[in-house]
């Protein structure tokens, strides 16, 4: 490991200053649970000559909600806050899912939503339960800020459209009305400290026991997280039922393009996406069934 | 799941007579390592003290053309590099091997072989010049399996190994080290007078130890010669004595000084970087440490093989086993020496057979050399012959327990190895699953029933032992077996329950190699029979000695003085009473103080069998097993410390269990591991376990002051089979492959 300059920003502005001047060699830190142990292995796709540690700033620990603008999640906000949170807890449940999931109590302590997407690993824990809740990420960089849907985030493993002078602000979450319920859950072969084999995240709304929405996506079976268009659609109009639910998950094990690794093989994980999705649509259904 | 009235640990014990034996006191080192206070070799510092890496070959197969060192020796901090071209001149070709295995000379053997060492002013320049280091190979296909390595056509190791078939060199070069075979009665007739037959193939992966701390070594070579090594090892002696042997040393001029040990499990017997770090200091002057990282720990130290195994064994109706046989290849890895003689002494050893037959194969292949891991070769041997067994019962109709107990080996029978047994606990072990609340209680929905039984043999060998006695009653206790799972205790206890003074007035020391008798490893289940033994014995010299002083003080004849429970008095006039403590005051003006010492090599090694009963259920849409309910019994002779036995016995399961579902060397086709890291490499957790239940049954050993027998490995031989057994249970799948993974349970279909 070499030697790492260390700057710690207390405004957006600021932070995009100091990436832009480093030129491509400096990297955000949020709780770095992912970039202190790449630094430390040598990665070669991180390279950084500077870490800019970005807890200091207000906007990137925003936590907030209201029924007009939804739930906004800094992107530095660790997931221990998320699910100690009253507004997540009453109308964003489901995302406690990834929240509790994402290592042990300790990682919570400082592991970000915002870190789990920018660092793009195809088995973020976090992303395909936020593409299922249709969140929309908040960029700033030198020419201003954008704001792109977080299902487009990702490019290829560990690639993200989020340029090298830019910052992930935070990231919104459009309210959901009755009727609404979600879920994310992963395959492992153990309880713990493990990396997803196949994860799925779901979200419906039902009204007069039809979906009136739906979403699906899928972890660890592409090189990024999928949003399953089709599979989300396929239920639109549908009464809540068996059949539809399981022609979704077979839509949706159609959409994967798994590897064959020491995590498992592609068939294996093409069949995971089968069963997990029904799971997720099943436990989604009955959550938005006990809301309404 | 029903949770039965019963207690989680029972202790069938047969004596309980004893005042220290067997209760439960907390151990001597327990504060140094709840602190963080205990040194282990990775804390170990000294003045001008220079770091070490090494360098280690990409390629599981290849020639090695050159290596270039100069551009790295230029680079600024670096100190020193050393090459195989360091060692001194070989004298056979197995002194070459031992050799190649701590830096390869002529061809790399494994992904992760050690080429050259570094030593540098700091970690970091160190790994800098691994970068600087040119070694041109030439890669040669890589062979990673039993089946591949015995092929016709493999690609061959080592051009000079030629295979010894039954004891006779055959001069045909080939991967095949050894074929042994052991035959018992006549397993055709064994087999004609069998009414069912059931006949198997079994494969299992390479796995690894898994010990938390990494391998870890410091070197100082004196100006005078002398060379100093603290590191972390199960036998510092062993260390000392290859150290000795590589470097071409007399055995006086190695010191060895074992730090505390964060687990081996058999895996650090061997050693790998302890000779680097001393051909470093050699050229430098200065102390050199190295630590392997847990990557290296992974690719480049001893694990334990994958192997090949064919089981048929034959019963009659009655349930009477009439014919065993076993076909074993196991992968030594890149040098000779995998552990299947091991496996032929226990793979059918529960069992009274008349007709037998063994055939054990030693196999190179493209993976780092195997160290022991806890019962060596024994639960791959018994992942084919107890699901056998098990599968018998069922074509017979008969209980599984029953089947055994019908068959079970006794003091007397004549193991299918050759030995003959002397007093055992099997039938007791078996009797006590049967009896278990566990065993009686009806099965949770959905869940599935497995048992089994594992035998180990244990050892021996020498262990040494001193005693010197303080003047406030005290007693300071060295001697030499580095210390894994709290036997500095187990040990102590053997003197205290001799002198009769509690364990608290014992200070037990783990010693360095010039302050003690030779003691061979920590390993074999030998420490607590062996160097407790040799506590055993030199306390009784102690004893000896105080009843002498004692009737010197009196002015009577030691013959009518005895000494009991700390007290020394006469056997005929009770005026004549004095404590330990009161003598050990006045030693010093009555002749002197008072030490004793022993060094002994037992013969009487009592082997131990433990069995299983596991509940497990399997997600029938992902195959992930779920392990809902373990018991653990284990003959164990006596439990000095029944706390640490349970210890043993819960971490023999939990390992056990780790290799039955996930544990795996995932190789790439290239030949190197994939999933050298404890993320991918998937020890179970504390959450993918149920509390492991243990009922430690006492049958004493005779061979053993106190019937020790030694409890370390014999636990870690039933998981892999009564998880077999409970998966089929619970699926109606034979598993015939470990690790049992939820893709490979998916795989396989219901018999
Ligand atoms: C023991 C352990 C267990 C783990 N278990 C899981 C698990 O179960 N599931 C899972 O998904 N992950 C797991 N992880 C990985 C990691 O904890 C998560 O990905 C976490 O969410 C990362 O968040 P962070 O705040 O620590 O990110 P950081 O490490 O700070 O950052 C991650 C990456 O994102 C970049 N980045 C961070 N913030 C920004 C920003 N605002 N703008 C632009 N770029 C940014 C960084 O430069 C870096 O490249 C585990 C890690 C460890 C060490």
């Amino acid at each position: 490991m070499k030697w790492i300059d260390f700057e710690k920003p207390k405004t957006v502005e600021d932070a995009v200053k100091l990436l832009s001047d480093s030129g491509g060699n400096a990297r955000p830190m949020a709780g770095g649970t992912d970039l202190i142990v790449q630094l430390r292995v040598g990665d070669p796709r991180v390279n950084a000559d500077v870490v800019v540690d970005i807890k200091s700033i207000p906007e990137l620990n925003e936590l907030s909600y209201s029924s007009s603008k939804g739930l906004t999640i800094g992107a530095a906000v660790e997931c221990y806050k998320i699910y100690g949170d009253a507004n997540v807890n009453s109308h964003f449940s489901a995302l406690n899912d990834s929240a509790t999931l994402i290592g042990g109590t300790q990682i919570q302590g400082r592991a970000s939503f915002g870190g789990n997407l920018c660092n793009a690993a195809p088995s973020g824990d976090s992303i395909p339960n936020m593409i299922a809740h249709g969140a929309v990420a908040t960029i700033a960089g030198p020419s201003g800020t954008r704001e792109v849907p977080v299902e487009d985030i990702c490019t290829g493993p560990r690639q993200t459209l989020i340029g090298d002078d830019e910052l992930l602000v935070s990231i919104n979450f459009p309210s959901n009305g009755s009727g609404f319920g979600a879920n994310y859950i992963r395959f492992i072969p153990r309880n713990e400290m493990d990396i997803a084999v196949a994860g799925v995240g779901a979200s419906v709304t039902i009204e007069d026991g039809k979906f009136t929405s739906a979403k699906v996506s899928l972890a660890s079976v592409a090189p990024t997280p999928l949003l399953v268009k089709e599979a989300g659609e396929s239920l639109v109009g549908e009464t809540v039922s068996e059949e539809a639910i399981q022609n979704a998950a077979n839509l949706a094990k159609a959409a994967a393009k798994p590897i064959s690794d020491m995590r498992g093989t592609a068939d294996y994980r093409k069949h995971l996406c089968d069963v997990l999705t029904r799971r997720a649509l099943n436990t989604a259904v009955e959550r938005a069934q006990g809301a309404s | 799941m029903t949770t039965a009235d019963y207690e989680r640990n029972m202790v069938l014990a047969t004596d309980t007579d004893y005042k220290v034996i067997g209760t439960r006191p907390v151990r001597h080192d327990g504060a140094d390592k709840v602190t963080g206070r205990a040194i282990y070799g990775a804390d170990f510092d000294a003045a001008g003290l220079l770091h070490g890496k090494i360098l280690r070959s990409p390629h599981a197969h290849a020639k090695i053309i050159s290596i270039d060192t100069s551009k790295a020796e230029k680079l600024d901090g670096v100190k020193a590099v050393v090459t195989s071209k360091d060692f001194p001149q070989s004298e056979s070709r197995k002194d070459q091997w031992l050799k190649d295995n701590i830096l390869a000379s002529d061809k790399a053997l494994y992904a992760g072989q050690a080429i050259a060492g570094v030593a540098a002013s700091n970690p970091h320049v160190a790994e800098s010049a691994l970068g600087l280091i040119e070694v041109e190979y030439e890669v040669l296909p890589p062979v990673l399996t039993t089946q591949e390595a015995m092929a016709s056509n493999a690609s061959i190791l080592h051009d000079s190994l030629t295979t010894e078939e039954l004891g006779e060199d055959t001069g045909v070069v080939s991967n095949v080290a050894s074929h042994s075979q052991h035959v018992k009665g006549d397993i055709s007739k064994g087999f004609e007078d069998a009414d069912v037959i059931i006949e198997r193939e079994y494969n299992t992966k390479t796995v690894h130890q898994g010990y938390i701390e990494p391998h870890n070594a410091t070197a100082l070579w004196s100006p005078d010669g002398r060379l100093h090594v603290w590191c972390s090892t199960q036998g510092s002696f062993v260390v000392r004595d290859s150290l000795a042997e590589l470097l071409d040393l007399p055995v006086s001029m190695v010191r060895v000084t074992p730090t505390e040990i964060g687990g081996g499990f058999g895996g650090k017997i061997p050693i790998y970087v302890e000779p680097v770090a001393a051909l470093l200091s050699r050229k430098t002057g200065a102390p050199v440490k190295i630590v392997m990282s847990r990557r290296e720990t992974f690719e480049a130290s001893g694990p334990t093989p994958g192997s090949q195994i064919k089981i048929k064994i034959g019963a009659k109706h009655d349930g009477t086993l009439t014919a065993a046989y076993a076909w074993m290849a196991m992968e030594a890895g890149a040098y000779p020496g995998s552990p299947v003689g091991a496996a032929v002494q226990c793979v059918f050893s529960t069992y009274d057979v008349e007709n037998s037959t063994i055939d054990g194969f030693d196999v190179v292949v493209n993976k780092p050399k195997t160290a022991a891991y806890r019962a060596p070769g024994a639960p791959n041997a018994a992942f084919g012959a107890e699901q056998a067994i098990n599968e018998l019962a069922e074509k017979l109709g008969m209980d599984p327990i029953e089947l055994r107990l019908k068959n079970v080996a006794k003091e007397g029978t004549r193991r299918p190895d050759g030995p003959v047994f002397g007093k055992i606990g099997a039938k007791e072990v078996l009797e006590a699953m049967r009896d278990h609340p566990h065993y009686q209680s009806d099965k949770a929905e959905g869940t599935g029933r497995g048992v089994s039984i594992g035998f180990w043999f244990n050892i021996g060998f020498d262990s040494a032992c001193n005693i010197a006695v303080n003047k406030d009653g005290s007693v300071n206790l060295t001697e030499g077996s580095t210390d894994i799972g709290g036997s500095r205790t187990s040990i102590a206890m053997h003197a205290a329950e001799v002198l009769g003074i509690p364990v608290e007035d014992v200070r037990p020391s783990v010693v360095d190699t010039d302050t003690i008798g030779f003691t061979a490893v920590t390993g074999g289940s030998r420490t607590t029979f062996a160097t407790g033994w040799a506590a055993y014995e030199a306390a009784q010299d102690v004893k000896k000695q105080c009843i002498e002083r004692a009737a010197k003080i009196w002015d009577v004849d030691a013959n009518g003085l005895q000494m009991e429970d700390g007290v020394i008095s006469s056997k005929s006039d009770s005026e004549l009473r004095m404590t330990f403590k009161e003598l050990a005051e006045q030693l010093s003006d009555t002749g002197g103080g008072i030490s004793g010492s022993a060094s002994v090599n037992p013969s009487g090694v009592g082997g131990s069998f433990a069995g299983n009963i596991a509940d497990v259920s399997v997600d029938p849409e992902t195959g992930k097993t779920t392990v809902e309910r373990f018991t653990c019994v284990q003959d164990v002779g006596k439990a000095i410390h029944p706390s640490y036995v349970e210890g043993q016995m819960q971490g023999g399961s939990v390992q056990g269990i780790g290799w039955a579902l996930n544990e795996e060397y995932f190789m790439n086709d290239e030949g190197t591991m994939t999933n050298s890291s404890l993320l991918d490499y998937r020890m179970p957790t504390s959450l993918d376990l149920p509390m492991i239940d243990t009922v430690i049954v006492e049958v004493a050993n005779p061979g053993h002051p106190f019937g020790v027998r030694g409890v370390g490995e014999a636990n870690i031989v039933p998981p892999t089979p009564t998880i077999a057994n409970a998966i089929y249970d619970a699926t109606g799948k034979r598993m015939t492959q470990l690790p049992m993974s939820p893709g490979a349970i998916l795989s396989v279909s219901p018999e």
